[in-house]
């Protein structure tokens, strides 16, 4: 997560973050509040401010968050007026809620909070589930409340429609102001502490926080319906407790712990999706009896806590069952706090030196970590204390001059000292100790600069940043004056801070001197007082992992800004240029020594070079099976440096010695098939892939495995001499493992006749894990993975493992999947639902389709790359629905299942989800922050001007908002940000096709046109709803230059009949064929889908690619299929490749002049559709 | 540096067009015309000149044939020196083709080793590669190999073959993933008269440069 960072605030109030990929603490963009406590979570922080006040800090996104109002006006039928706003006293309201309970008058829904602002006026909603209303959007039943119908009868008496407003949550990167609980008749009770967190204990509604406080007086308070469309939450709930409380610390997950006065802590029990607050305490004494709990902090299954003697616990034996643990472990470390972030990560402020450690080592199987390290970041930049408008000016010239920085650094902090002194006394706690204060700083300041040297006492606040310059600069001189002069105002703002200290109860002045301590023995450069001192801190938005790499440890020191001058000094961009250099002189060398002799023989005659190895092989025969087998991979190379190769399989049977043999040459893709037991791969031919029988090989070890897939992919890209990165016009698709293909196209593969079977296309892996891909033909290619992260292209080459690899351009990649799991239990008279079941039932723990045994115990990540991240939980997002334990019943397995238990279901599952994740590498870089369903950019169309406008991507967030990305180019193929385009609801599909036709799929499975999209109006503006195929929901579109295809949930795929440029909605849906899983309609209105099921002579494949055959002008929707590769393949992408056939050349020329004037071969000829001259563009 | 396989295919398919003369003291039974020959820049004279040999033997006396040396403006060449060491040490700068001398007589004893037969290359090549490793890895990389990949490796660059020789030199240039490069980088510092060996750790990123132009592999 790009976005990730910790919490914290400063002695002063003030609010800062460090992100996990910085080095520096920024402040808070909204500055203007001081802070006594944060408590962060993804995206959002809350926190209580020094008025005692709660506030809300909502993150910009560039995605708004809208929640919608709606009303509903009701109108009954009378014989004299027809329709009318005179209803019957035993009516509901005119103007009601959906239930016609409310009186909701339009008018009368007024904003929750001054935070929010009304997005439009009210309109009626013309869509009623899917289907388009006669104008006005009324929908007719006989009485109120019954069933509504869009058709009006000769008995719909009563008629309504639905209005509708969106409102916007405008505090974004700003506090905003929770409304006090406070009620006039009691006295007030301001909160004295906040936490955030049950982020998961279940996903509805989406980013639901529970928001917990203490108050002065001891209570607990819970903030209702805090959720991510309603940041603010609504209302204070008082919970009842056994004692008073202190300080309160709610995990991501089940655990809700609480100090009390008295110094035990008490755990809250029964916390569920049902219940987020829970049912009950139970109390957990402290460690030590005479030194109470202080503090506590948790995760999902850790409980970290502070006595009163400020000593580091560990609570030992903490999991969901067991809320409470067992026994206390101390650990080493004297802290104020704790606080236990994602991932069980733990931060804490040192008791003495008030810095920041992080505990290192925490993982899944050590949850309590090794060593404290003290993060030693230091603040961006003190300039930006003073007011957030400058922050980024001030980022941008620190991080330039880093390295010299430490003379000037002392100069805006400098600045700040002044503008701090401006301000008023009674900003910062105890200001009556600040008159004796001015000696301190010196005494501290004293033994932290001068470590090791004799300084004057005089020069000593100056000697402190101008010592180390000499050491970094050829000149220091000019440095070291320019440092002077801004220190001899050092007095006035040491004593500033110096009170804050003291006044919040610490062993002031040593706190300083124990810097020069720490960890590292590094020695600090920015003098002692530069050294943020901290007060509260907060991990619930700082995402570490394993393999994060954090730069928060190393600060420019005296020793350490040279070491890292010298290893920074390489920077990327250096080693590409000089690997680029190293190139060319290679390049110029092999031109001046060979050019001009190349007819000279060679002084080593090519050979015949066999690799031969031992392999499992699955054997053609049945019963099919494993078998030994010795493998050899011939290979010859020609004078000419291309090569063939050969690979034997020699295997025994019936005692008989034999072999299979395969050209390296005719092999068409090597697909690792990795799973829990077997590194294999599948080996396919063309002849094999119309077989559905792919040679399947096993090697002994995952090394091994790569080993002979790094040769033989080597063997089969030399031989058909394609290497690099894959042109622009590559055809680009996914297995249902995510590993990825690219295809460089043949001409012939669209041409009108002699078309190339595609089952002979030639098909490289690509590094990297993706669930979508989508090529555009400039070279712009974007993914999304199984966990909704975006990654685009970087231009890497082929990079699969081994010798061929090469490491520009590649980057560490992963990705999140989960692995589902059933339960299945049977109702007996006994005992009820058991999990005893028939002898003829499926396996209690079972696979999806009830065949296979899979329990929790036994069931592992998908294969050896993958790892588990999370522990199993119920899954209670299937479709169907659940109960609110998860179940699902039904009469009897296998069968359609349902939410909830009838008289008749003898049989009930629950699904159980664990996520997994994979570490790997490939020519990817995330576009954050927003996660993506699905992603749409528009293909080049043939003879367009390339240059001038960027590159139109539409794509759906994974909450199904729309998104228009800008500044897509092809220099920057990431662009730059997103632009939200509104919707009634969410969709689920996007597809932009020539001349920015934009087809999307909403979740109701209807079908929408936006209008008017264009490069000066890159969102359009307006939706046009086309209505689905009868009876069918649709769930995925696609355009190409006029054809526009969409699929339904039953794997029907539909021609969008009569689109024409005057009227680009169309007409009507075309049947065009059945079994498809995903389509991809090309720049050359090609059609290529993934099929379920293809029956080939040896086997039935699923998930096999398929291309339309007989696709014309004249015949937008083809004749036949074509079947390629597959199965196992997920995803197609076919919108780069708009390279046609010479032979076609000319017809494509007429095409494309037809396109200048409208949209070429416009299916206008096509089944009775009256021709229409193409007429208006908007191309 | 074995992520950059251009590179490393440009440093290993770089080729020297040689044109090889017998020593006109040479006593030939009849006239022996020049030997045309791209040699390879990372192999070794006499394993790649069998065709060289055999073609002025043919016009030669069995009797007048002892061993071959090669010499090249009067500097006999050390055939343990890679082929493209030589040519960059001795004749970068003349015009190309190559001109190198045969000779089968009056072996220059005190400049050349004597070169029995390929075996001996193979073993002189095979430390090279064990001194490299003892610096890379403490050499736990070679002697954890098995002896059919000393052999591959061999017959690699034997063979010219530059799959057969990097599937196996791979192992030998990884260095651990915690560190960014190797700690100490072999290298060898040859100059036209004297030669020495040097070892040392530091400075690397100047070393690789050199590392580029003078070592082979």
């Amino acid at each position: 997560m790009p976005n990730s960072a910790l919490w914290a605030v400063d002695l002063f109030g003030k609010v800062h973050t460090l992100s996990t990929a910085g080095q520096y603490w920024e402040p808070c963009k909204d500055s203007q509040l001081e802070f006594k406590r944060v408590s962060a979570a993804t995206q959002c922080c809350w926190g209580i401010a020094c008025d005692n006040q709660v506030y809300v800090y909502v993150c910009a996104s560039d995605v708004p968050i809208r929640r919608r109002e709606e009303a509903y006006e009701n109108q009954r039928w009378n014989p004299v007026g027809g329709f009318c706003e005179k209803l019957l006293p035993s009516d509901r309201w005119q103007w009601s809620d959906v239930s016609g309970l409310q009186h909701r008058p339009l008018d009368g829904v007024a904003l929750p909070s001054p935070h929010w602002v009304w997005e439009s006026d009210w309109y009626v909603d013309e869509n009623f589930g899917g289907e388009p209303t006669e104008k006005g959007g009324w929908t007719y039943a006989i009485d109120f409340p019954a069933t509504y119908t869009r058709d009006k009868k000769w008995n719909s008496c009563v008629r309504r429609r639905r209005w509708i407003r969106y409102r916007r949550y405008e505090s974004r990167d700003a506090w905003a102001k929770i409304p006090s609980k406070d009620d006039p008749e009691q006295l007030p009770d301001p909160f004295n502490d906040l936490s955030v967190g049950g982020w998961e204990i279940t996903d509805e509604p989406v980013g639901r926080l529970s928001v917990w406080a203490v108050s002065l007086q001891g209570k607990v308070w819970y903030r209702e319906d805090v959720s991510h469309p309603n940041p603010e939450g609504s209302s204070w709930s008082l919970m009842d407790t056994p004692g008073e409380a202190v300080q309160i610390s709610c995990g991501p997950h089940d655990l809700l712990w609480v100090t009390l006065w008295e110094g035990q802590a008490l755990v809250r029990e029964g916390i569920n999706r049902n219940n987020p607050k829970g049912s009950s305490w139970s109390i957990v004494e402290p460690p030590t009896s005479e030194n109470g709990i202080m503090h506590v902090s948790v995760g999902v299954s850790v409980v970290w806590a502070i006595t009163k003697d400020r000593k580091v616990w560990f609570r030992r034996g903490i999991n969901s069952h067991n809320p409470c643990g067992t026994s206390w472990i101390e650990m080493v470390g004297e802290m104020t706090m704790v606080n236990v972030g994602l991932n069980d990560q733990v931060w804490g402020i040192g008791c003495e030196d008030r810095a920041i450690y992080f505990r290192q080592g925490v993982t899944q199987s050590e949850l309590s970590g090794k060593t404290w390290k003290a993060i030693v970041a230091s603040r961006e930049c003190d300039r930006s204390h003073s007011g957030s408008s400058s922050s980024l000016l001030s980022a941008g010239c620190f991080f330039g001059d880093e390295v010299r920085g430490s003379g000037e650094s002392c100069a805006p902090s400098d600045t700040d000292a002044s503008s701090e002194a401006e301000r008023p006394g009674p900003d910062r706690p105890g200001p009556a100790e600040s008159g004796d204060s001015p000696g301190k700083p010196r005494d501290s300041l004293a033994p932290g600069s001068g470590t090791g040297r004799a300084t004057e006492p005089g020069e000593e606040e100056a000697a402190g940043p101008a010592i180390q310059t000499p050491g970094l600069e050829p000149c220091p001189g000019p440095a070291s004056t320019l440092a002077e002069l801004p220190w001899t105002n050092i007095d006035l703002k040491e004593p500033r801070r110096a009170p804050g200290r003291s006044a919040a109860g610490f062993p002031e002045t040593t706190g300083l001197s124990s810097l020069g301590l720490l960890p590292l023995g590094l020695e600090e450069p920015y003098g002692a007082d530069d050294h943020p001192l901290w007060a509260w801190v907060s991990g619930g938005d700082c995402a570490v992992e394993a393999h994060t790499v954090l730069k928060w440890f190393t600060v420019q020191s005296g020793l350490s800004p040279s070491m890292q001058t010298l290893s920074l000094s390489i920077t990327p961009a250096q080693t590409a240029a000089w690997r680029k250099q190293i190139f060319q002189q290679l390049t110029e060398r092999t031109k001046r020594e060979l050019e001009n002799f190349r007819h000279y023989e060679q002084a080593v005659e090519q050979s015949v070079w066999v690799k031969t190895g031992a392999l499992q092989w699955w054997c053609d025969w049945k019963p099919h099976k494993w078998v030994d087998v010795r493998v050899a991979l011939e290979q010859f190379t020609g004078l000419d440096g291309a090569r063939d190769s050969i690979l034997f399989i020699y295997y025994v049977v019936h005692e008989e010695k034999k072999y299979i043999h395969v050209f390296l040459n005719e092999v068409t893709v090597l697909v690792p098939v990795l799973n829990e037991t077997k590194h294999s791969f599948a080996l396919y031919t063309p002849e094999r892939t119309r077989q559905r029988w792919p040679v399947r090989l096993a090697a002994a070890t995952e090394q091994d495995m790569n080993d002979w897939l790094a040769l033989l992919n080597l063997s089969c890209c030399e031989s058909r001499r394609v290497h690099g990165r894959p042109s622009p016009q590559a055809i680009w698709s996914i297995t249902c493992k995510g590993d990825i293909f690219v295809s460089e196209p043949s001409p012939n593969l669209e041409a009108p006749e002699h078309v190339l079977p595609c089952d002979q296309m030639f098909w490289r892996q690509m590094g990297g894990h993706l669930r979508v891909v989508e090529a555009n033909g400039q070279g712009v290619v974007w993914g999304i993975g199984y966990d909704h992260t975006a990654w685009v292209y970087t231009g890497g080459g082929s990079c699969f493992q081994g010798l061929a690899s090469s490491t520009s351009n590649i980057y560490t990649q992963s990705d999140v999947k989960c692995v589902y799991i059933y339960e299945n239990q049977r109702w007996n008279p006994v005992t009820g639902y058991s999990s005893r079941g028939l002898p003829t039932d499926r396996y209690m723990w079972s696979d999806a389709s009830g065949l296979q045994e899979r329990t929790k115990a036994s069931t592992k990540p998908p294969s050896l790359q993958w790892s588990w991240v999370s522990d199993w939980a119920v899954d209670f997002s299937v479709p169907g629905g659940t109960d609110q334990e998860g179940w699902q019943y039904a009469s009897d397995f296998p069968a359609s299942y349902h939410g909830y238990k009838t008289m008749k279901d003898f049989v009930r599952r629950r699904c159980w989800a664990r996520k997994c994740k994979l570490v790997t590498s490939g020519p990817w870089l995330e576009v954050g922050p927003l996660a993506l369903a699905d992603v749409s950019i528009i293909p080049e169309s043939p003879g367009a001007n390339r240059s001038g406008h960027s590159i139109a991507l539409w794509a759906i967030s994974d909450k199904g908002d729309v998104l228009c990305r800008l500044g897509v180019s092809e220099l920057n193929p990431a662009g730059s940000s997103w632009l939200h385009v509104g919707t009634d609801q969410p969709f689920t599909s996007v597809s932009i096709g020539a001349c920015h036709q934009v087809w999307a799929v909403a979740r109701d499975g209807s079908a929408f046109y936006r209008g008017s999209v264009s490069p000066a109006q890159p969102a359009g503006d307006c939706w046009y709803h086309i209505p689905s195929p009868p009876k069918q929901r649709l769930k995925q579109v696609s355009v190409g230059q006029t054809s526009v295809y969409a699929l339904d949930e039953n794997g029907n795929l539909w021609y969008r009949q009569g689109v024409t440029p005057s009227y680009p909605q169309g007409s009507s849906w075309e049947h065009v064929s059945n079994n498809v899983r995903q389509v991809s309609v090309g720049p050359l209105d090609q059609v290529w889908v993934i099929a379920n099921k293809v029956q080939g002579s040896h086997s039935l494949s699923r998930g096999t690619v398929c291309h339309r055959t007989g696709v014309q002008p004249r015949e937008p929707k083809g004749q036949g299929w074509d079947y390629g590769i597959g199965g196992g393949w997920d995803h197609i992408s076919v919108r780069a490749n708009a390279t046609r056939a010479l032979r076609g050349r000319s017809q494509e020329r007429a095409a494309e002049c037809s396109g200048e004037r409208g949209l070429p071969g416009a299916p206008s000829g096509v089944a009775g559709v009256p021709q229409e001259a193409p007429s208006l563009v908007r191309c | 540096m074995t992520d950059d396989k251009d590179v490393l295919r440009d440093v290993w398919f770089g080729r020297i067009p040689t044109c090889f003369t017998l020593y006109q003291d040479e006593i030939t039974e009849r006239e022996a015309e020049p030997y045309y020959l791209l040699l390879p820049r990372v192999s070794y004279l006499t394993l790649v000149t069998d065709k060289v040999k055999k073609h002025f033997q043919k016009v030669m006396r069995q009797e007048d044939i002892s061993e071959i040396w090669f010499e090249y403006e009067g500097t006999p060449l050390k055939w343990h020196y890679p082929i493209g060491l030589l040519f960059d040490l001795l004749a970068s700068s003349s015009a190309l083709p190559w001109n190198i001398t045969v000779h089968f007589k009056s072996f220059p004893e005190k400049d050349l080793l004597h070169c029995p037969s390929k075996d001996a290359i193979e073993a002189h090549f095979m430390s090279c590669v064990k001194e490299a490793d003892a610096l890379k890895h403490k050499s736990q990389v070679i002697n954890e190999m098995q002896k059919k990949d000393h052999k591959q490796l061999w017959m690699g660059l034997q063979n010219d073959r530059f799959d057969q020789f990097w599937a196996i030199n791979r192992k030998l240039m990884e260095y651990p993933a915690e560190e960014n490069g190797f700690r100490y980088i072999p290298f060898r510092i040859y100059q036209k008269i004297i030669k020495f060996l040097c070892s040392k750790g530091c400075e690397k990123e100047g070393a690789l440069s050199m590392l580029k132009s003078y070592f082979i592999f």
